[in-house]
């Protein structure tokens, strides 16, 4: 990541969220399309090697984004979906949040996870805000611990990638 | 109120998270500690008390003096648990920061392209 960038993340179970930040090196409007065109967010949603690929997604007030990642193979396939609640273009948007089968009925073991995401610009430095809330302790666990095996298996091949340029 | 006490529990609080950041190289007494903050002495008493039921601090009583140190094995948990969920937005966006990168530098291109057509 860009040295001198904020990255920051925490986890308050107090009031049960987690809270992602992250500073860019870009305007507003440019950082905010990256978030909310599929074709954009496909090139960096997933870590590689794995594959974000959107099925469809309907960005507006009750549309909806149903995507998966996809192994590097093409054997596994994560399915999730992402409600949109609320958009005020450019400054933040709104969704639920949940996995799901590659027709989008959503996992009835996943809780689910309200996303806020707001956006901000200062001296040419964008600043998102991701807000993860969770219902109850025992969902946000739940939403943890499943987004923490996602990536874990995730950057088992990143680390070997990286490996393999070090050679 | 809630009667957890495990790991999740030790560092959702900011206090309680910049008393093990001071744990992390040195022991300390309960003075030294307080005297990092500006909340009331019972206060951080109650901030030890927590991290020593969730297992995180240990307390040794050594003369008149009462030190805290970590449980290093605990804290290792702590990593566990978060690090996966915290990389993969790490991975996530150093690709983003490199995608816009790449945005802004083609931006510039296509406009003095037509600048020059």
């Amino acid at each position: 990541m860009k040295p001198g960038l904020l990255f920051d993340f925490i986890i308050n179970k107090e009031d049960l969220t987690v809270t992602v930040r992250k500073e860019f090196a870009a305007p507003q409007k440019l950082v905010w399309d990256t978030f909310t065109k599929a074709y954009l967010l496909d090139q960096w949603w997933a870590p590689k090697p794995w594959i974000s690929r959107t099925k469809s997604m309907e960005f507006k007030k009750g549309g909806r984004r149903l995507y998966a990642m996809v192994s590097p193979d093409g054997s596994q396939e994560g399915w999730a979906i992402q409600d949109y609640r609320d958009i005020s273009p450019i400054s933040g948007y709104k969704y639920f949040d949940a996995f799901s089968d590659k027709e989008g009925n959503i996992n009835p073991t996943d809780p689910g996870s309200e996303w806020n995401l707001s956006f901000s610009e200062k001296n040419g430095v964008t600043t998102v805000d991701i807000l993860i809330q969770c219902k109850t302790l025992e969902d946000m666990e739940a939403t943890i611990k499943m987004g923490f095996k996602e990536g874990f298996t995730m950057t088992l091949g990143s680390l070997d990638e990286l490996l393999a340029t070090l050679k | 109120m809630e009667t957890r006490r495990d790991v999740f529990q030790a560092i959702a609080d900011p206090v309680r998270r910049d008393i093990l950041n001071m744990l992390k190289h040195q022991q300390l007494n309960l003075n030294s500690i307080a005297g990092n903050f500006d909340i009331s002495r019972p206060a951080i008493s109650q901030h030890i008390k927590i991290l020593t039921e969730c297992g995180l601090v240990v307390i040794s009583q050594q003369g008149r003096e009462r030190y805290c140190y970590l449980q290093p094995k605990k804290m290792s948990e702590v990593n566990d648990w978060l690090e996966p969920f915290r990389k993969l937005w790490e991975e996530r966006y150093t690709q983003l920061d490199a995608l816009l990168d790449r945005m802004q530098v083609e931006g510039k291109t296509k406009k003095s392209k037509k600048k020059k057509s």
